[in-house]
């Protein structure tokens, strides 16, 4: 087989680079570094992605390359380095795709190789990162499926096939079917001249040409290395106007559906000129072993169809031809966008493969509407008439009855077993009342309690390591702090019960679907996700709505902070730092069926660590032992030091988690550690420090292990950047805010602050990070309406950012802003003109004296105490999560209250309105403007301060 | 799926007007009138007409009351056929309310299968349902459900309950993210003819991909779909 030597040469090692300079895939062979063997920072310097979009942004590739190559050493046996190709791919070559993870515009070295499955002889990435690859195995066209912005890699590789009719119909009229919203280049140029001679040499290339069109192709010379075939890359994609018709001659006997095309649309920044898919047909590297591997014996293509020397094998007539090159870099897929254009489900004959629809979203759209349509239609021929008739089945009240337990509401509280009982009357309108019925004994005597479910106000799920219950609050329960629980026997069944139930209350109160973008995010302590559409009295002057009658309802997914703003831009961060970003479905995790959207719900994980501590006592004899005073706390404790956690004995927090890593000791806990972890004091409890003193009688050592959760929801990852922090800006309901990008803030893990750029309604994860430089690591950020960015720097002191505007947006400067006597500051938000601040000690302190000239203020006033989280919208509004709020049954920790009283001439309002909790962490108020914004100008006053605590 | 919610609820709540006549030579203690009734789309005849049943009985002398049958313009209709797809299938172009007659005696033993009670109706409701999850999932859901889920698929059609009936059914309509579909498409073609020939469900099951049921199916049948698309697909 030597006809492919000289062809490997060109296959052996292909490097492809997204456009978003985040994704790096390279092809190679076994054994061989593809990055340090072969390609050079000479070789790589251009490559045909970067040569065929002229005008976007690429950087330098020398210093792309160049790192690049650096760690590669990792993989392949040092034997295979420096032997000619040829003598490893007669051992029998394989492929391997290889993935570069971690590149990024900070980071253009990436982190780490990931072995990709399949075996490509090449692989090309597109506009939008998305990839195509040529199959070792069967010489198909690849498409790599599910790369999107937070999954680079992907997920399989899904063959594509294409219509051989639709090529021999390109009759250099653009009308083709195909052209729907693709981007095509200009009109063929020279067709004819541009046909590159015939060159047949000991490379013996196929040269296949339409007949009525002259496919571009790529010379030998220039496949034989590697520099030459990526720099001719560009000339013959220039001159190829073409589209996937002539790319893709293969056996299908149907056209690809016109309206599959639908779906490649191209961002609309993207130059019109942008040339298409120029799929050149190549001799293949290697001749596929399997018999039925060959060209298609088809009038269109086997004509001029030029055979190489090696490929004898009969060829099938219907089987697929063999491809040797890809390149998409001109046709830009949505990388959320379901692509079935022209892909086929593996496992199918080809046969079937030719019959093999492809539905665009618009087309589902289309047939249901049109499905609709005709049911209406139906109904209203053969019902209107007969309205009058009896119906033949009565409408019953269905009840769904089911055992439970229940944390009762007498002393000593316990779990009992109870009955229950959801009862339902539908009227033929479909409208429809739920009652909750819970049957339970006492003193040997049948009771029960009901509830409304169109009073529900939130069902929240409560996980444990013993129990799956869950609570269910009314605006009443809410109040008392004591809401309705309970518990399942499996996981199974509370989820049934709250799926149930959910979809019961948001029904009763006409909420479903997306959520408006107006409204209330909000984190519970266990990750959870709940939103609420916010009435336009909630922030009413007079008679507003108390905050107790909110509806959350919940949404798939884990998160830790959650930040909206009134454009329908939602981010989250993970309790591992992971940035989220929200898709626009509902649903997910327990909330499957009618009560989710088909799409835009993906797969989430969580990461988070559970500590324990290792006590001991010092021995004047034996030294620190395991051994304590009687009255010590427990070896092995949680912080406290109050519950016992051994290693052996510690679970995960709940059964959704499960564990991911060994126990390992926590260096990094607050007042440092020796080498070997530990952290003295004089005795428990006390203040602990990383070194040992004479006074020193006891230890502690920080035991950590990680555990995961998996869950689904509408989130998708933004990767690679962990943050710790997100502000998005706040827009008041009449601003006009379109034209511009969003202004999106944000503090790393690693306490870098961030600017995110290109983020808008239709692309609301953004395009890149602007790194914001700062003295020292910060904690917290926040934009306000006016683009006034104010930063928290983990000292605690506070930052103003000047001069941040729409076409600077990273502004120029940080202002220092001292801290209020003696705090520390955590977290900052800022609204229309209001800026909140909170310290360490849970003080509310509002900057007072900030006017349009002196926007950092003159002081912080005291506003409250007993506060964990502050967010201040775009109407100025303030909410907090209150750390105790106690009800006239029991004591939440973590409640959502609300600032009564805020008003232009009184920006600090006056006391506090309590909403739901216990359990809250976490809430988002800057996506509702929904109110009439105030003027910006206004005096400041002083007021007194309530504290929150009652 | 809430996308599909107004359809699946237009199609749950499809009715038919219905007249049910005694047969003329009946023989009748007194007057019979006519009865009507809205009969649901996707339940069963024999499920939804106790009160036609009773009805007519009482015009009847008792020993003359055995097992009851329906027929249209001369075609038994077979109970185990859903209201809607017997009326698409037979009486679409006539005019409505649809004209079924009733009959005491001389059961069409060769067209029709009895009906004993309506377990008959329920085993076989559900081996339909058996049968679609067969080919949607290997049979992996219907077999992972409790007893009382599926008495509560059961009960939810024959009480005309669409969320009970829904709350069960969606499980059966979901495939795992990763799987891009369900691994086939169940549907059942129905035909006019052979009507002399009695067949049990499943004999004419087709394993045939999505594409046949959009393209070759005439647009005329687009409610015959919509009425069975309940149970199979």
């Amino acid at each position: 087989m030597t006809p492919r030597n000289s062809l490997t040469l060109s296959m052996t090692c292909l490097w492809e680079v997204g456009r978003s300079q985040r994704s790096l895939w390279a092809a190679c062979q076994c054994g061989l570094c593809p990055c340090r063997e072969r390609c050079g920072t000479e070789r790589m310097s251009a490559t045909p992605t970067q040569k065929a979009l002229p005008g976007l942004l690429w950087i330098p590739q020398g210093r792309w390359f160049r790192s690049a190559v650096g760690p590669t050493t990792l993989y392949g046996p040092p034997s295979g380095r420096g032997k000619p190709w040829s003598e490893k791919e007669s051992a029998g070559t394989t492929q391997k795709v290889w993935f570069r993870r971690g590149v990024n515009s900070h980071n253009p070295c990436g982190t780490s190789w990931i072995e990709m499955v399949g075996e490509m002889t090449m692989v090309n990435v597109g506009l939008n990162d998305q990839v195509w690859g040529i199959s070792c195995e069967d010489r198909a066209v690849y498409f790599r499926q599910g790369v999107t912005p937070s999954e680079l890699s992907g997920k399989t590789w899904k063959p594509i096939i294409v219509g051989r009719e639709s090529d021999r119909s390109h009759s250099g009229s653009s009308s083709s079917l195909l052209s729907a919203g693709c981007f095509f280049g200009d009109e063929v140029r020279g067709s004819g001249t541009e046909s590159a001679p015939s060159d047949t040499d000991a490379s013996s290339e196929v040269e296949r040409q339409d007949p009525e069109q002259v496919l571009p192709r790529e010379s030998v010379d220039n496949s034989r290395s590697l520099k030459g075939s990526l720099s001719k890359g560009p000339e013959t994609r220039g001159s190829t106007e073409d589209t996937l018709e002539n790319a893709c001659p293969a056996d299908s006997k149907k056209a690809p559906e016109a309206s599959g095309v639908d779906e490649c649309h191209g961002p609309a920044s993207t130059p019109a000129e942008l040339p298409w898919t120029n799929i050149d047909l190549k001799e293949p590297k290697r001749v596929s072993s399997q018999p039925s591997a060959g060209f298609p014996e088809t009038t269109g293509l086997s004509s001029l169809g030029l055979f190489p020397l090696g490929m004898e094998e009969p060829y099938v007539a219907d089987d697929h031809p063999l491809w040797a090159w890809v390149s998409g870099g001109g046709c830009a897929v949505e990388a959320c966008s379901v692509l079935k254009w022209f892909t086929v489900q593996s496992g199918l004959s080809p046969s079937v493969q030719s019959l093999s629809l492809s539905i665009t979203p618009a087309q589902t759209a289309a047939w249901r509407k049109q499905i609709f349509q005709q049911l209406t239609e139906r109904t209203k021929r053969e019902l209107e008439s007969f309205r009058h008739y009896e119906q033949a089945v009565e409408q019953s009240v269905w009840v769904k009855t089911g055992s439970l337990q229940w944390w009762c509401d007498w002393k000593p509280h316990k779990w009992v077993d109870v009955r229950v009982a959801l009862e339902q009357f539908t009227g033929h309108d479909g409208a429809r009342d739920s009652i909750l019925f819970i049957y339970y004994m006492i003193h040997e005597e049948k009771k029960y309690l009901h509830v409304f479910l169109n009073e529900v106000t939130v069902l929240v799920p409560v996980l444990n390591e013993a129990k799956h219950s869950f609570a269910l609050y009314t605006p009443e329960r809410t109040r008392q702090r004591w809401p309705v629980r309970l518990a399942a026997a499996t996981e199974q069944d509370m989820n049934d019960w709250l799926a149930l139930l959910s979809l019961s209350c948001c029904e009763s109160r006409k909420v479903h679907g997306r959520p408006s973008p107006q409204a209330i995010w909000s984190v519970t302590c266990k990750g959870d996700i709940f939103v609420s559409e916010p009435s336009p009295d909630l922030e009413a002057r007079e008679h507003l709505l108390p905050c107790d009658q909110m509806f959350w309802r919940q949404m798939g997914g884990h998160l830790r902070i959650i930040e909206a703003n009134s454009r329908g831009v939602v981010w989250g961060i993970g309790y591992d730092h992971t940035a989220w970003v929200y898709t626009g479905g509902y649903g997910g995790g327990c909330f499957q069926g009618l009560a989710s959207s088909t799409s835009n719900i993906y797969t989430q994980s969580d990461v988070k660590s559970v500590y324990i501590y290792e006590n001991q006592r010092w021995n004047p004899v034996t030294g620190y032992t395991s051994r304590g005073l009687p009255t010590d706390r427990y070896m092995w404790s949680d912080a406290t030091g109050l519950q016992e956690c051994t290693k052996a004995g510690t679970k995960p927090p709940s059964l959704q988690w499960t564990w991911v890593s060994d126990w390992y000791v926590d260096f990094s806990v607050p007042g440092g550690t020796d080498q070997e972890g530990w952290q003295y004091a004089s005795d428990f409890p006390a203040s602990y420090h990383g070194y040992k003193t004479m006074k020193d009688f006891v230890r502690r050592r920080c035991w950590a292990r990680k555990c995961k959760l998996v869950t689904s929801g509408p989130w998708l990852e933004v990767a690679p950047i962990a943050l710790s922090d997100v502000s998005i800006i706040p827009e008041s309901a009449d601003a006009d805010g379109r034209g511009h990008h969003i202004a999106l803030w944000a503090v790393s893990d690693k306490g870098d602050v961030l600017c995110r750029l290109g983020v808008s309604e239709l692309n609301p994860a953004g395009s890149s990070w602007l790194h914001v430089g700062t003295d020292q690591p910060f904690a917290s950020v926040s934009i306000g309406t006016c683009y006034q960015v104010w930063a928290v720097a983990r000292d605690g002191s506070a930052f103003y950012r000047g001069s941040v505007s729409p076409s600077q947006p990273a502004g120029d400067c940080w202002y220092h802003i001292p801290s209020p006597p003696k705090q520390k500051l955590t977290q900052v938000s800022v609204g229309q003109t209001s800026v909140y601040a909170l310290d360490e000690n849970g003080n509310l302190w509002y900057r007072a004296g900030i006017t349009p000239s002196y926007p950092q203020g003159s002081s912080w006033e005291h506003v409250s105490n007993n506060v964990r989280k502050v967010s201040v919208g775009p109407l100025d509004q303030v909410w907090v999560i209150a750390n105790k709020v106690q009800g006239s049954h029991g004591l939440s920790r973590g409640t959502v209250c609300h600032r009564m009283g805020v008003q232009p001439r009184e920006p600090k309002g006056q006391g506090w309105d309590y909403g739901i909790g216990g359990g809250w962490d976490h809430i988002s108020v800057r996506a509702n403007a929904t109110m009439v914004p105030r003027n910006v100008s206004r005096e400041q006053e002083a007021h007194g301060q309530g504290p929150v605590y009652c | 799926m809430t996308d599909d919610k107004d359809v699946l609820r237009d199609v749950w709540f499809g009715r038919i007007p219905t007249c049910f006549t005694l047969y003329q030579d009946e023989i009748t203690e007194r007057e019979a009138e006519p009865y009507y009734l809205l009969l649901p789309r996707v339940s069963y005849l024999t499920l939804v007409t106790d009160k036609v049943k009773k009805h007519f009985q009482k015009a009847l002398r008792q020993e003359d009351v055995s097992e009851i049958w329906f027929e249209y313009e001369g075609t038994p209709l077979k109970w185990h056929y859903p209201i809607g797809l017997l009326f698409d299938l037979l009486a679409s172009s006539s005019a409505l309310p649809w004209n079924i007659t009733v009959h005491f005696k001389s059961f069409p033993e060769k067209d029709l299968l009895h009906c004993p009670s309506k377990d008959a109706v329920e085993a076989h409701f559900m081996s339909c349902m058996k049968e679609a999850d067969a080919l949607k999932h290997k049979s992996q859901v219907i077999n992972e459900m409790q007893k009382k889920d599926h008495k509560q698929l059961w009960m939810g059609l024959q009480n005309d309950r669409f969320d009970q009936f829904w709350a069960i059914n969606r499980k059966l309509m979901e495939y795992p993210p990763e799987e891009n579909g369900f691994r086939y498409i169940p549907f059942r073609i129905y035909q006019k003819l052979g009507l002399s020939t009695l067949y049990y469900p499943g004999t004419m099951q087709t394993k045939v991909g999505l594409e046949l049921r959009e393209r070759d199916l005439p647009a005329s049948e687009s409610g015959l779909c919509s009425t069975f698309q309940h149970y199979e697909s």
